[in-house]
């Protein structure tokens, strides 16, 4: 390998962010909220919804409690990083501006193999599926690339581009090392000590590890998932007798054929109070008693406490609330959209 | 004689669709052409594929169509004209056909005179018809998966499309799909040749413009290039050969534009691993062939196809690259190897209970328990019948079978469920009989595949399908049509190919007596049917036998596989006789005279009275037939079916004269029910090997 000035872990993330901030994309933050994949934050689950364009990228910490291994693995991690860019609609170029954000770091692309691999994406409790690839860097798996093409069981128009850097993976590809623990996380400006991730983070995967495989307590995440999810079926149910299934129904069907927004048949509420209690209500809110309940099911899966049936029978009940919190976002933003027109 | 080329360029196509679309659009736009009448006899035809890229090329396509002059026929003459005057239907009918009134000619047709009118139609210009019609052809190509990309349109294929060429000549043809227009330009390799167009100037140029710009867009020349390359690579190693493995060449071959090879290695002390874990490593999932010695044992060694041809100091760099991936790979599945010897197989009984087989069947523990009784069923028969058979082995191999699904090394490599069963078997001392039958428990996947090689192995193999089969059916899940998602087709051709091809003495009809108090006469009745068509297949698609072979043998018995093999051998070698053409043709008219006397409600004789028999005709065939039954059961029993079916070609003369002198159906009641019995007696008594009325004669 030539001599490599090779990026720490952070300079890494630093420039992804640089590269995608100046090619006109809104820097969020990571969700705050634990989540599977970058995939499940509200900036890209909630947002592929309804015409709105958006430029966005995050860097989302991402958790699997039955993928932690105490640390002691090289390459698995209960807590992996992706970073998450979301273009809706895709540009035309987005696979040769993702190529220029490979260069952005350092992978001079002629002295590599680079290859888009047939990889479709689903999310069965998101009722989220789209067509994309897996893109090999020199028999490496680096990003993964997806056209969107339906979320919560509604047909997304404009559909959205997602792009998923799994940071840790690539950041081991840039400075050759076999273990995760490995990666030079960053370096001291003055005396150039390296501090490994393994400084950084093996503690957590350790703890973690103990915790969701041994120590979590099952009774007591049963509890937590249902009290979780009943508040947040209270919310949909509050939301469904307010606002009506009607206008979920239409924005179900007008989420797909955008042209027809103005040609609205079935308007959401016409009453201009009813209009501003629809964006006042908390839908995000629901969402994010959403991710609880789908974190701790994973919790009580690692924790081997989930029987076959449970299993089904848990995941359909997520299901329902994810989609159902979908409709609304989408109801929702179809009503503000149809505001906006108003007013114009 | 101008060419054509007709290029979409799209973002990258799965390579497992890419064959299949290049030759549907090829053809589509062939036919196109040959409807549109622009194509000569002579034509040629190219057709190019790449990741990004189908391409169709056709030389020898005219420059504009045929004009056709074609004859109209209007009203009748007496009509059209009065007083040799044209009338108003006349003038409608010219006006409609294109030309003058006075153009209009007569025409005598056996029904009278007509008028009639010469129209020429003028053949269109190749380059607007092609404009009109281009879009449409790719559009319609089917893809497995498609999706929508543009805002607010309306068009799903299976990537985006990106540029599209398509040229007559040197001239651009106005063709648009999703928004592209189509020029002369394309585009050239993603890295090597970036996003600079590439101008084709006449589709002559394009294979060769491609290459400059280092694509190669032939596939089997891709293909070629890529075998030539792997062999190069491995000559370096002594004595080495790259494992073949014509699935991989193609989907390597469809994942690249510009194909090379690097070779790289891994530390021997990997190939402690087993070598299906290590092939199923790099071919499944790294899309690498392996590298063995002359005795075809593994070495260490991968040969990784690149999409590109990299500099220098990227040949190293790339090699070392995969090297990694590849180490880390194996080092998960050492990880995975060692981890799961921690639980044997036989603790692990106990985790299937948590392995659900069916929602509604129960856990694949429940499915063992169910195994278990009906291999024990079965290793009774086979012992009764004299079949040698390590019966501890068996029920050790069918009580931890399923185990493996609970290791890690399954949950990781799926594909190896069974195999890594068996390799845990052998590791923890169950004994090569035991590991051999669970390894090759899930064979034969496809009619291709052997059957075990093991009796163990054989019997575990039926008794798990039998159960999973006779469960399904109980609860309504038998497949329709083209759906069958527990591909219980599957299981039954297996059942079918072990039955036939191991030498044990067992009937389907075994099988399923050995599923207790499952279904009832109704599934079981199902089940055979369903059987006796998988029996069908076999003879037929995997046998080769003749439709009507296999008709006749099955029509006289379906229930024991190894005997319908045989009697069917025996049919298929004197099928061709005159003799049994004549007796098929014989059996037919028989079983017609039989089925219209039951249809008119006139009932046979039971039996067959001689001293009724008057024509010498009838008495030579009922003393023939009375004389012959015994020698052809005989026959039929010890299994010589060809002589059975040779004895029974005998009868010929006598059927023949039967026919030829005696009417059956006389007024004569009891004369008639007398001779009904006896064809019938004909029929019945020499049907047992094949239904000869199903042969169809060669005429």
């Amino acid at each position: 390998m030539t001599p490599n000035p090779s990026l720490t872990y952070q300079e890494l993330l630093l420039r992804l962010q640089n590269f995608w901030a100046e090619r006109g994309c809104v820097l969020a933050q990571p969700y705050d909220v634990e989540v599977g994949a970058g995939t499940m934050s509200p900036d890209t689950f909630l947002r592929v919804l309804g015409p709105d364009p958006i430029a966005i990228a995050y860097t989302q910490p991402s958790r699997r409690p039955a993928d932690g291994r105490y640390g002691e693995n090289p390459n698995r991690l209960y807590k992996h990083t992706q970073l998450q860019v979301i273009l809706k609609p895709p540009p035309a170029d987005i696979q040769e501006i993702y190529l220029d954000s490979l260069e952005a770091i350092g992978i001079r692309l002629r002295e590599h193999d680079i290859k888009f691999e047939e990889d479709n994406w689903e999310w069965p409790v998101g009722g989220a599926w789209g067509v994309g690839w897996q893109v090999m860097l020199d028999g490496l798996e680096i990003t993964q690339f997806t056209y969107f093409q339906q979320c919560g069981g509604m047909d997304l128009d404009p559909i959205s581009g997602e792009i998923t850097y799994g940071l840790e993976r690539i950041a081991a590809f840039l400075q050759d090392v076999d273990s995760i623990y490995d990666i030079v996380w960053a370096r001291d400006p003055k005396s150039g000590r390296a501090i490994t991730y393994r400084e950084v983070r093996l503690q957590e995967e350790l703890q973690l590890s103990v915790y969701n495989f041994e120590a979590a307590d099952i009774s007591k995440l049963w509890e937590h998932l249902r009290l979780y999810e009943a508040e947040c079926q209270a919310l949909l149910d509050e939301f469904r007798a307010r606002f009506s299934p009607k206008a979920e129904k239409s924005a179900e069907r007008h989420v797909k054929i955008h042209d027809r927004l103005v040609h609205a048949d079935a308007t959401p509420p016409r009453d201009e109070d009813l209009r501003e209690a629809l964006q006042r209500f908390p839908v995000l809110g629901a969402y994010e008693l959403c991710l609880k309940c789908s974190h701790l099911f994973n919790l009580l899966d690692a924790r081997g406490a989930i029987s076959v049936t449970e299993r089904v029978a848990v995941m359909a009940r997520i299901r329902n609330m994810v989609v159902g919190v979908a409709k609304a976002y989408a109801a929702q933003r179809l009503g503000a959209q149809q505001q906006e027109m108003g007013a114009a | 004689m101008p060419d054509l080329l007709f290029e979409a360029g799209m973002e990258e196509i799965p390579a497992r669709m890419i064959a299949a679309a290049e030759k549907e659009l090829t053809d589509r736009i062939v036919a196109m052409l040959g409807r549109e009448r622009l194509l000569v006899d002579s034509h040629e035809v190219h057709s190019y594929s790449t990741p990004r890229r189908l391409a169709v090329q056709v030389s020898g396509v005219l420059e504009r169509q045929p004009d056709v002059t074609e004859r109209m026929t209007g009203p009748a003459s007496s009509v059209a004209f009065k007083d040799e005057k044209p009338t108003p239907a006349a003038q409608a009918f010219a006006k409609k056909a294109g030309v003058p009134v006075e153009a209009l000619e007569k025409t005598a047709t056996p029904k009278g005179d007509y008028v009639s009118a010469t129209v020429t139609h003028r053949g269109r210009p190749a380059i607007e018809v092609l404009g009109d019609r281009l879009a449409a052809e790719l559009a319609a190509i089917y893809w497995p998966k498609n999706m929508y990309w543009r805002a607010h349109k309306p068009e799903r294929f299976v990537r985006p499309v990106r540029w599209i060429v398509a040229m007559l000549d040197h001239d651009v043809i106005s063709v648009e799909f999703a928004g592209v227009r189509a020029g002369k330009q394309t585009f050239g390799h993603r890295i090597l040749n970036g996003t600079q167009p590439v101008v084709i100037d006449h589709p002559d140029d394009y294979v060769g413009a491609l290459e400059a710009a280092k694509v190669t867009a032939d596939v089997a020349l891709r293909r070629h290039r890529i075998r030539k390359a792997l062999d190069q690579e491995t000559r370096g190693i002594p004595g080495a050969r790259w494992r073949e493995d014509t699935a991989l060449v193609e989907t390597v071959t469809h994942l690249t534009e510009w194909p090379s090879v690097v070779m790289g290695t891994f530390d021997r002390e990997y190939l402690a691993l087993p070598e299906e874990v290590l092939v199923t490593v790099m071919r499944d999932h790294q899309k690498y062939f392996a590298v063995e010695n002359p005795q075809g044992r593994l070495e260490p060694y991968f040969l990784a196809v690149l999409n590109t041809h990299p500099e220098e100091s990227g040949v190293e760099t790339i090699r070392h690259g995969n090297e990694r991936v590849l180490r880390a790979r194996f080092n998960d599945a050492r990880f995975f190897w060692n981890v799961d010897q921690k639980v044997t197989l036989e603790v692990r009984v106990e985790m299937l209970k948590s392995v659900t087989f069916h929602k509604e069947l129960g856990s694949y523990w429940d499915k063992t328990q169910a195994n278990l009784r009906i291999a024990r069923g079965l290793a009774d028969t086979l012992s009764e019948r004299g079949v040698p058979l390590d019966r501890e082995a068996l029920i050790k191999a069918v009580g931890c079978a399923r185990t493996d699904l609970t290791t890690e090394l399954v949950k990781e490599f799926t594909e190896l469920q069974g195999i890594v069963g068996g390799l845990y078997a052998r590791a923890q001392g169950l004994g090569e009989t035991v590991a051999q039958a669970i390894y090759w428990q899930y064979s034969p996947a496809a009619v291709e595949d052997p059957i075990p090689p093991t009796v163990e192995g054989q019997v575990l193999g039926l008794a798990d399908r039998i159960q999973t089969m006779v469960a399904m059916f109980g609860i309504g899940l038998e497949p329709t049509g083209s759906k069958d998602p527990f591909a219980l087709r599957r299981a039954a051709n297996a059942i079918v190919k072990i039955l036939a091809e191991s030498g044990l003495p067992l009937t389907i009809s075994d099988l399923l007596c050995a599923v207790p108090s499952e279904g009832g006469p109704e599934i079981r009745e199902k089940l055979l049917a369903f059987f006796r068509e998988r029996l069908e297949f076999y003879l037929r698609d995997v046998r080769g036998f003749a439709y009507d072979v296999v008709n006749a043998v099955l029509a006289a018995g379906c229930e024991d596989v190894r005997d319908a093999i045989a009697r069917a051998e025996a049919l298929a070698a004197v099928r061709g006789s005159e003799d049994l053409a004549a007796i098929s043709a014989a059996f037919k008219r028989i079983k017609n005279i039989l089925r219209q006397a039951t249809e008119k409600g006139i009932a046979a004789g039971a039996t067959v009275q001689s001293n009724l028999l008057q024509e010498p005709a009838e008495q030579a065939l009922c003393a023939e037939a009375e004389k012959l039954a015994p020698v052809v059961e005989d026959l039929r029993r010890r299994g010589e079916y060809r002589h059975a079916l040779e004895r029974i070609a005998t009868l010929r003369p006598h059927v023949d004269l039967f026919f030829d002198k005696v009417m059956v159906m006389v007024v004569d009641e009891i004369v008639r029910r007398n001779r009904l019995a006896l064809i019938a007696q004909v029929l019945s008594g020499f049907s047992s090997i094949a239904d000869f009325s199903e042969l169809v004669s060669a005429s």
